[in-house]
């Protein structure tokens, strides 16, 4: 049997504490030179895609702008145009949300850059909406967690219908008989739906992929389905080799009831990773890493988040306090609540006394994601075996240095993946559906 | 002092039928990136992209059913993304409708294009008032556009729209601003990234919307990137003086622009008056137009006035409307890249030879190269 390919993306270093500003070789989160870094670095390793984040309002903790983690960001779209000029065959992923936005827009905004960039975009549709969000757009309020998934599901569908409604060979631009688009060539779209009625016509001939790259990012129930029935990709925090491999065969099992195939829909787990020169000193790096990415303060923060009190007298390297979380109201904004903060307290409670850690230990602990830790070798074979065991088709990585956070993994891991003949020696093809092999 | 010049680019040019005597690809990025490589070669401070919610057409609203003219166009925000890192001093001044979109994406979006292109970005606000492009989005029902109607004052829906486009236009200011230049302190010591005094909310309600802030993203370089927009009636050249830095005016003789200097001025003393000209360029101007026109099967129309000429030709109107007090053009170039190419070939050459028209850039931002001094932000306290 063949082995499976890997695939892997670049997630630009994001706003939340993965992300370690105080190293002094950390550098700008906005500087475009910074974007121009990683793509460049993703492109020389042959990578399939750059993906960056989106949040469309800064989290707050306690009524205030949380101060502890990177803050600001571009607009993804703008960045990613402005980077296919100074890249040829890496895709280009943008993060945008369904709930702030409209379809015939943002279809074209999305059917531009793929224009632009030669058939490399990609649209992470994501539906966070919540009222605080709201408050910086027209639409504003808040949607239920059944609605957000309608809406986006018609956003999608009606994006494609705006995609596809000019044939393919709708510009002659033929100067000798002055014809510039072919009569009857552009159709009219008429969509009446639950959340969008649009009519009309559209402004851009059909781009390079036809259908921009569509990137699922939620883990629900209703997120998966969404994901089976309309998504290319899924971006999953499922990194773990058992976790992964439940999802990965739950979400390709979902498949066949829209009439799609297991190899049309890729699971990219999000992981971070740390190297060294032996399993040691790779331990040892993980180790401080993670130290520098749970700071003091940012361990308090952590506890007041699922305790949803102020817990600012509390020393970090300390044991964990007795009281209670408070049931009311929680104290952040911006982020994916937490469902059940009693029963997180407990068990965070339970494994602190287990383990016999600090507050901060503890944070460590619980709030990791899957990273591969090991020398060169050992995380491409890694990374390898969890491709060959269904765990996931590839993964997106999340370096913790921006911009140059990827360096080493691209000039010290891909080749050896590239040994182990399961990664790309070069890109094949033009666009990111080839890279994809979503064809 | 030095006269400002400017191009609109669109499409394969202003005329309909120039399409037909080019080898562009409207399509393609190359087209655009060679565009925009030009003007800067000539010096020109910025180049604006036309764009809209929908389709072009010859009727003032809904769709004409041609097949014989240019249709479809890029979003013009990502175009001048897409331009940025081609180019390092030209400003990039991007069409984007205040009607339909959300004021804190473009706001969010111009910021960004400052920060890609170091400090090069503009905004050319303009409204939306078809019934056609409304029916795009299905969030409100417009009347249809009235193509008789003289008095855009009169109408109180196009009223509501320049008072819309007037609040976009402030929150975008505040959201500039909502983020202090030294916000940004990343304090080891105190484990704090950003000193959350110096961020602010915009805090703006409105008829129309409202938006809390900060913004997403931080301050842009140039602090306040250049508002501009298109005028022809006192409506919008109340819209303009009250929100924009430049506007474009539509003058078709020097008497006319000495009235609408006036008029403008009396609005504002501090807005750049920038006019409008369709040129047609070089010995035969005429005779191109004409054969345009021909394929075209009408005489171009336009807002504007159409020069049809050589680039001495044009350097003496420019240089007439200048003692009228218009401080710059945005010129429309009839067919690209021929007329782009007589501008920043020719013409600059001649309005140089005038002493109106600079040897090198001497600013690499593009409030520099307008004269216009860098703000500080509304939020920042004087100490």
């Amino acid at each position: 049997m063949t082995r499976k390919r890997v695939h892997l993306a670049a997630h630009f270093p994001g706003v939340n504490n993965t992300t370690v500003w105080t190293d002094p070789r950390s550098g700008s989160q906005i500087d475009f030179a910074s974007f121009v870094h990683l793509a460049r670095t993703a492109e020389r390793g042959k990578l399939d895609f750059l993906f960056l984040a989106e949040g469309l309002r800064l989290r707050e903790l306690k009524g205030r702008v949380h101060d502890l983690d990177v803050v600001g960001r571009p607009e993804s779209l703008t960045v990613l145009s402005a980077l296919a000029a100074v890249t040829d065959r890496l895709g280009l992923a943008g993060t945008v949300n369904t709930t702030y936005n409209e379809p015939y827009e943002l279809a074209r905004r999305l059917s531009t850059l793929d224009h632009l960039s030669d058939g490399r975009a990609a649209w992470n549709v994501v539906t966070t909406s919540d009222a605080f969000t709201g408050e910086n757009f027209r639409r504003g309020g808040y949607l239920d967690r059944a609605d957000r998934y309608e809406r986006a599901a018609e956003f999608v569908r009606l994006s494609r219908e705006l995609w596809d409604s000019w044939r393919p060979d709708a510009v002659a631009a033929d100067r000798e008989t002055g014809t510039f688009v072919r009569p009857g060539a552009i159709g009219d779209v008429g969509h009446r739906g639950a959340h969008f009625s649009v009519e009309g016509r559209f402004t851009l001939p059909r781009s390079p992929q036809g259908h921009p790259v569509v990137i699922q990012a939620g883990d629900s129930d209703e997120g998966r389905e969404f994901a089976a029935a309309h998504a290319d990709v899924i971006f999953t925090p499922h990194g773990r080799l058992e976790d992964g491999r439940r999802f990965y065969a739950d979400v390709k099992r979902r498949l066949a009831r829209y009439g799609r195939e297991p190899h049309q829909l890729k699971i990219m787990p999000g992981v971070t990773f740390a190297l060294g020169d032996t399993d040691e000193e790779a331990a040892e790096n993980a180790a401080a890493i993670r130290r520098q990415q749970v700071g003091p303060r940012t361990a308090i923060a952590f506890l007041e988040q699922v305790w949803g009190r102020d817990m600012s007298a509390y020393d970090p390297e300390g044991p964990l306090p007795d009281i209670e979380p408070d049931p009311a109201e929680g104290v952040s904004q911006g982020r994916v609540p937490i469902k059940d903060r009693a029963a997180v307290a407990a068990k965070w409670r339970a494994l602190a006394g287990e383990k016999g850690l600090s507050i901060r230990e503890l944070v460590i602990e619980v709030t990791g994601r899957q990273t591969f830790v090991g020398t060169p070798g050992s995380v491409a074979r890694q990374i390898d075996e969890h491709v060959q065991a269904d765990a996931a088709d590839g993964f997106i990585l999340v370096p913790h240095l921006t911009p140059g956070g990827l360096d080493e993994f691209v000039d010290r891991v891909v080749p050896l993946l590239r040994e182990r003949g399961v990664f790309r020696a070069d890109y094949t093809g033009a666009t990111l559906r080839d890279h994809l092999e979503l064809t | 002092m030095t006269l400002h010049l400017a191009v609109a680019l669109d499409g394969a040019g202003w005329h309909p039928a120039a399409w037909r005597e080019t080898s562009a690809d409207v399509f393609s990025a190359r087209h655009w990136a060679a565009l925009v490589t030009e003007a800067e070669r000539g010096l020109l401070d910025f180049v604006t992209i036309e764009d809209a919610l929908g389709p072009q057409s010859t009727l003032p609203d809904g769709l004409d059913e041609r097949t014989d003219q240019v249709r479809g166009r890029f979003d013009a925000v990502l175009l001048a993304a897409r331009l940025a890192p081609l180019t390092s001093r030209i400003g990039l001044v991007p069409t984007a409708t205040t009607t339909h979109t959300e004021p804190f994406h473009v706001a969010v979006g111009i910021a960004t294009l400052d920060h890609v292109s170091g400090g090069r970005a503009g905004w050319r606000a303009q409204i939306s008032a078809r019934a056609s492009e409304a029916r795009h989005f299905g969030r409100r029902r417009f009347p249809p556009l009235d193509p008789g109607a003289r008095d855009l004052a009169a109408d109180p829906h196009v009223r509501d729209l320049f008072a819309e486009a007037a609040d976009a236009v402030e929150v975008a200011r505040r959201l500039w601003d909502s983020w202090e230049d030294d916000a940004e302190i990343r304090d080891v010591a105190t484990g704090r990234f950003i000193d959350r005094d110096k961020l602010h909310y915009a805090d703006f309600a409105g008829r129309f919307f409202s938006v809390k802030g900060p913004s997403i993203t931080p301050r842009p370089p140039q602090g306040q990137p250049v508002v501009t927009a298109l005028a022809h009636a006192r409506l919008p050249y109340e819209f303009a003086a009250g929100s924009a830095d430049v506007v474009y005016v539509t003058p078709h003789s020097d008497e006319q622009a000495r009235a609408v200097v006036e008029e403008v001025r009396a609005l504002s003393g501090e807005i750049k008056i920038f006019a409008d000209l369709v040129v047609f360029l070089g010995e035969d101007a005429a005779r191109r137009k004409a054969r345009l026109d021909e394929l075209d099967g009408a005489e171009l129309a336009s807002d504007a006035a159409i020069f049809t000429g050589t680039v001495r030709e044009l350097a003496d109107v420019l240089l007439e409307w200048r003692r009228a007090g218009v401080q710059g053009f945005r010129l429309r170039p009839g067919v690209l890249p021929y007329d782009l190419e007589r501008i920043t070939r020719g013409l600059t050459a001649e309005l140089r030879g005038h002493g109106v028209f600079r040897r090198a850039y001497e600013a690499t931002t593009l409030r520099g190269l307008l004269g216009l001094p860098r703000p500080a932000s509304r939020y920042a306290e004087v100490s």
